[in-house]
């Protein structure tokens, strides 16, 4: 089950008053089940696209995407969807709103059994004593726990997570990340998640993909992540891989923020002054195993 | 000192000075101008029967303002339902369908400008077979299609103004048609509707007056209209005052509800 989600040659192309756009073009990549995955590049150059592609709210020009041996066509709940905003009903409940989700994929379950699933994912996200309060009472990260809750609570095939804590301040943040981990891990979920934060992308994922600039953007490098798992964001942190690999990320946003040339010349990115170690060649993957 | 004082009973005292203002230009004007005006002596004098007995009925066209007050308010009920009933679901279609909305949105402009005078004789003509329910029927017409629009526009603006996030809830979630429009699209256009609502509130109750007025039907207006073919002036400001401020008790009881659903 190594391609348990396939985006083969995804692209999109919006019409604009100045002829199509070609926002992503032949994007390429595999998702193993279970697997963690980030996306990072820089800001507009098509990574939300890529991602409600994957949700089905973005009509594809190209290509195709396959989750569990399906072509996947339009959205449904067999995706879970934390965005930067949790876009939950504000006349609902933070229970409400989970339930809404509940109530429509478990129908067959009888009304107690979903009601304990909606209570069980609001109160391991620590809302608890929170779950009968409408959005606006809640704080913006307890609004992005009921998010988590929700998408968890529906089982999905896959998690779709696109800066789900951009908006929150760095304690929160971290918390958040942690609560998030420890679900995934307990529920054995494939997850693609989008991030700006190249800190984030190391503590959760088994694998970074590093991005192309639009237009025309297309996956750049795929750095993979073998720390250990369960994972301790001081163990991870301290591992003798972490700074290396932070750099390379970081290295690779930063080459493609000044890069004024043409998308035929990405990826390799130049000598390092520092760090001696040889650059791998554009889109390998680099493995690095902790020791 | 003095002036922080003055400050605090402002909601009061400038209130009281600008009706004092008012009744001063009234006497004023009733002295010289127009000698045909009663002055506010002589209103409170003709009126004080219709004030203090508020729910006495002496006769078809003779009794307490309160009682003309509720018939009036009963009918405005009535058409003011009907307007709601036919105004929230027409608005709903016109937001949800674009091709619905360019279809019937010409007619809808058109119609909309047209004074309940006008509706009024239609409404009459239509329900001619129904016999001494016909001015009734009329005049529950003519409110309803008058005060409408309001509703019907404003659904129709919240409508296309529900956030593509709610939406995007329904399309993954799979909600049925039923479900999307009583679980996401009502609750989200609610705050618009009822400001529909308070708005189309105040037109009923300007409509009705007209129509008691042409109709001849017991009310407010009804009775205005058959003191001044009596020539009891007096009594045609005690109606307008009495219309005025059931009118802007209506529209704070709306505004209080509407409020709430702001929040919510
Ligand atoms: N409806 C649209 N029509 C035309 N262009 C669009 C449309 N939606 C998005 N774009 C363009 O597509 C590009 C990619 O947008 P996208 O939101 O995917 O970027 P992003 O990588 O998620 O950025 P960020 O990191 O800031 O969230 C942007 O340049 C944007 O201008
Ligand atoms: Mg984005």
């Amino acid at each position: 089950m190594s391609h348990y989600v396939e985006l083969s040659n995804l692209t999109k192309i919006y019409d604009t008053p100045k002829g199509p756009a070609v926002i992503v073009r032949d994007f390429n990549l595999t998702i193993a089940k279970g697997e963690f995955v980030t996306l990072i590049g820089h800001s507009g150059c098509g990574k939300s696209t890529v991602l409600s592609m994957l949700a089905g709210l973005n009509p594809i020009s190209g290509g195709g995407i396959v989750l569990a041996g399906r072509e996947l066509v339009g959205p449904g709940p067999d995706r879970g969807m934390v965005f930067q905003s949790p876009s939950l009903l504000p006349w609902l409940t933070a229970y409400e709103n989970v339930m809404l989700g509940v109530d429509q994929v478990f129908y067959t379950a009888d009304p107690e059994e979903r009601r304990d699933i909606a209570e069980y994912y609001l109160t391991v996200v620590g809302l608890g004593d929170a779950m009968h309060k409408k959005p606006g009472e809640l704080s913006q990260g307890m609004r992005q726990r009921v998010g988590i809750a929700r998408a968890f609570a529906l089982k999905p095939k896959m998690l779709l997570l696109d800066e789900p804590f951009g908006m929150l301040d760095s304690l929160t943040r971290y918390e958040l990340q942690a609560v998030l981990l420890e679900l995934w891990r307990k529920n054995q979920m494939t997850a693609l998640m989008v991030t700006h934060d190249v800190d984030e992308a190391l503590y959760l994922s088994d694998r970074v993909v590093c991005m192309t600039n639009g237009p025309e953007a297309e996956v750049g490098e795929i750095v993979s992540v073998h720390f250990p798992r369960p994972r301790d964001r001081k163990a991870v942190m301290e591992h003798p891989d972490y700074y290396p690999l932070r750099e390379r990320l970081i290295e690779f946003l930063e080459v493609h923020a000044h890069r004024g040339l043409s998308r035929g010349e990405a990826g390799g990115p130049p000598g390092h002054p520092g760090n001696g170690s040889p650059r791998p060649s554009p889109k390998a993957e680099l493995l690095l195993n902790p020791a | 000192m003095k002036d922080s004082k003055f400050k605090k009973l402002d909601w009061l005292i400038l209130p009281i000075l600008g009706v004092g203002a008012v009744l001063i230009l009234w006497q004023v004007v009733s002295a010289s101008v127009s000698k045909e005006l009663p002055n506010p002596g002589k209103t409170w004098a003709a009126s004080k029967a219709y004030v203090v007995e508020p729910f006495a009925k002496r006769g078809e066209m003779d009794q307490g303002i309160l009682r003309f007050t509720w018939y009036s308010l009963v009918l405005v009920a009535k058409g003011y339902a009907l307007a709601l009933l036919i105004g929230t679901p027409l608005g709903f279609c016109l937001g949800l369908s674009k091709t619905f909305a360019k279809t019937f949105d010409p007619i809808i402009q058109i119609l909309r400008p047209v004074s309940p005078l006008a509706w009024l004789p239609l409404g009459l003509v239509l329900f001619l077979g129904a016999g001494k329910q016909a001015s009734e029927l009329g005049a529950l017409f003519t409110i309803a299609v008058c005060a409408m629009w309001p509703t019907v526009l404003n659904t129709a603006v919240g409508v296309r103004a529900v956030p593509q996030d709610y939406l995007n809830v329904a399309r993954v979630l799979k909600l049925s048609r039923t479900k999307t429009l009583f679980k996401v699209l009502i609750p989200a256009t609610l705050p618009y509707m009822f400001t529909g609502f308070r708005l189309s509130l105040g037109i009923a109750w300007l409509v009705i007056v007209a129509a008691e007025m042409l109709t001849g039907r017991p009310g407010v207006g009804g009775f205005l209209w058959q003191e001044y073919n009596a020539l009891v002036y007096e009594h045609i400001i005690l109606c307008i005052i009495t219309i005025g401020i059931v009118g802007f008790v209506l529209d704070r009881l709306m505004s209080v509800i509407e409020r709430r659903f702001k929040t919510a």
